[in-house]
């Protein structure tokens, strides 16, 4: 027998499953919103901190192209340039150190190693990941100060090499897993193709699966740099701390957020030179945050071709 | 069809002896040996799982991808071993080329897709007129030159289905390989793209030695000269395709080409 039309029951109803749904629906979102209520709460806590001094007293230009940073001198200096050039001239170093250091191992990883191996070196990678920066300043600081000095013969060992190396060598690691990430999501039927054209296996991977995983590559060397930016601690221990912009890799140097660990504990909370200290957070963040942007929108500009 | 038959002695495209092949603990290949010749359409047919494409694959050894295959026996290829320890796999695959059964052309454009082959061995930079005259010649015999020529520069993904197997084709050519092996080439196509992609393969017969495995009985009968059936790792006939459909010599044979197992 054919049911007359509207006769169909429980079209309308909401039964167990709908509500369980309904839930998972608006915990996962709830945790979503946390996140992005996060952010936006640590940025106006930085901005309020800072915001006072930087609205009324503030020369921006002085900030950030002036060469002298005397925040206790009287009268007071803020020119950032000092920091922004160590920071810039570290994180160079480090990412020369690191993206050879990182495609290396994620192309071995990846695309020779096999079994065992692959698997054991990926933890031993992630290992790495993990050890605390403390750590990292101090090998710095005990390890490559005195090779430094033997080696290039300079009165210091603390300075933008022996930083940028140890920062190289943490990011590695997460720079190595996100390589490895963009290799892996080459289909294999490219290298099969290329291989059956003829390729060498080292034709394959420069031929074929670099430029395929060219976005996922950047966006790896990104977030390296990010990492560098941010780093603080091994950096203050390694770099020297010298509040000079430096002119060589043998030059000690400070940066940005060496100076703000070094300098918040010794201003007094709402003093200019505290507020002016959140002001150097907030352009951090800025930095940072572009360059998250830069490193997301490489990802999704990708897939969306593909 | 008697003159497209060479001498056996004067064309062996492939000579495969006593070749056994094994995937780990797991014997693929039993004691294979395969006289194709040269110049013809060879059609490939047998049951799922019976070793089809392996054979297919060590042919061009493109199954040593997989690190736990191993071999024994020999696979001569124009007179040449290609299963040798010294033998270069290189080589071997500019000689033989392969068309997979879904199309995968690399994701570059067409032109570059067509040049692939040929820029990966010749040191020597080729003056920009050779490229176009080795792309439209290669895109010509496939019969696709006339659809994409004023589509060079455009990503080959961009192609529908039959013109990206057609390209898959045309971009074997440039090396002049002597033969081609093609693991069901029609499989991923609908009707009308599988019959213009057989007539390309029927037109490439007698310029290069093709082996075409393929799972649809009609498509055998219709476009191969020669037909082998395998059956669970070994070859159990290999006649002239008409003489297979009308009086197949094994009862295995007959089962299968009547549909009596799968
Ligand atoms: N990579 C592999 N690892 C292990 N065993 C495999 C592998 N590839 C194939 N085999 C096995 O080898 C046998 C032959 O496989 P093959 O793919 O050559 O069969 P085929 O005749 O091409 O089948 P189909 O018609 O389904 O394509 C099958 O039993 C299969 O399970
Ligand atoms: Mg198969």
């Amino acid at each position: 027998m054919v049911p007359a039309p509207g006769s169909h029951q429980g079209l309308d109803r909401l039964d167990g499953a709908w509500w369980r749904d309904w839930a998972a629906r608006v915990l996962v979102s709830l945790g979503g919103i946390s996140a992005i209520l996060f952010i936006v709460a640590i940025i106006v806590f930085i901005a309020s901190q800072g915001l006072e001094f930087a609205w009324n007293r503030l020369s921006w230009a002085e900030l950030l192209t002036g060469a002298r940073w005397e925040p206790t001198a009287n009268p007071p200096r803020y020119g950032a340039w000092p920091l922004l050039a160590g920071t810039a001239w570290i994180t160079a170093v480090a990412m020369l150190v690191a993206v050879p250091l990182s495609f290396a191992a994620a192309i071995y990883i990846g695309e020779f190693a096999t079994g065992s191996r692959r698997e054991w070196l990926k933890v031993t990678i992630e290992t790495l990941a993990a050890i605390p920066s403390v750590v990292w300043g101090v090998i710095g600081l005990q390890v490559l100060n005195p090779l430094i000095q033997q080696w290039f013969d300079t009165p210091v060992g603390l300075n933008v090499l022996n930083a940028g190396v140890i920062l190289g060598l943490m990011a590695a690691p997460i720079m190595t897993t996100l390589a490895e990430d963009a290799l892996k999501a080459v289909p294999d039927t490219y290298r099969e193709a290329a291989e059956a054209l003829g390729a060498t296996r080292w034709q394959v991977i420069w031929r074929v699966v670099l430029p395929h995983a060219r976005p996922g590559l950047s966006a790896s060397v990104l977030l390296g740099i990010g990492r560098a930016f941010g780093e603080t601690i091994a950096v203050l221990m390694a770099s020297g701390h010298r509040l000079l912009p430096p002119t060589s890799v043998f030059d000690s140097a400070a940066t940005i957020t060496a100076t703000i660990a070094a300098e918040l504990g010794e201003a007094a909370v709402d003093s200019d030179h505290y507020q002016v200290l959140f002001v150097l957070g907030l352009v951090l963040f800025a930095i940072t945050f572009s360059i998250n942007l830069l490193a997301d929108g490489l990802v999704r500009g990708r897939r969306r071709r593909a | 069809m008697a003159e497209t038959h060479p001498e056996p002695a004067a064309g062996l495209a492939v000579a495969v002896r006593r070749f056994n092949l094994w995937y780990g603990d797991f014997q693929a290949l039993f004691d294979v040996d395969l006289d194709i010749e040269a110049g013809i359409v060879t059609a490939l047919i047998g049951p799922s799982g019976c070793g089809k494409s392996t054979l297919l694959r060590s042919c061009n050894r493109i199954v040593e991808r997989l690190g736990y295959v191993r071999t024994a026996g020999s696979i001569e290829v124009l007179g040449h071993d290609v299963q040798h320890p010294s033998a270069s796999r290189i080589q071997v695959r500019r000689q033989v080329g392969m068309v997979f059964q879904r199309p995968n052309p690399l994701p570059i454009s067409i032109r570059d897709n067509v040049l692939f082959s040929q820029q990966l061995h010749d040191r020597r930079r080729w003056s920009r007129s050779d490229q176009d005259a080795v792309v439209e010649r290669s895109l010509r015999e496939v019969l696709l030159w006339d659809r994409v020529k004023d589509r060079l520069h455009e990503r080959a993904v961009g192609l529908s289905l039959e013109e990206q197997q057609k390209l898959c084709i045309a971009r074997l050519l440039p090396t002049k390989p002597a033969v081609l092996l093609m693991d069901e080439p029609c499989s991923a196509l609908d009707p009308a793209a599988t019959a213009a992609v057989e007539e390309l393969i029927w037109n490439l017969r007698g310029r290069y030695s093709i082996l075409i495995v393929t799972h649809n009985m009609a498509q055998a009968r219709r476009a191969s000269d020669r037909c082998v059936f395998m059956l669970m790792g070994r070859v159990v006939e290999h006649a002239d395709t008409e003489q297979m459909f009308v009086a197949p010599a094994r009862q295995e044979t007959a089962d299968y080409i009547e549909g009596r197992f799968g």
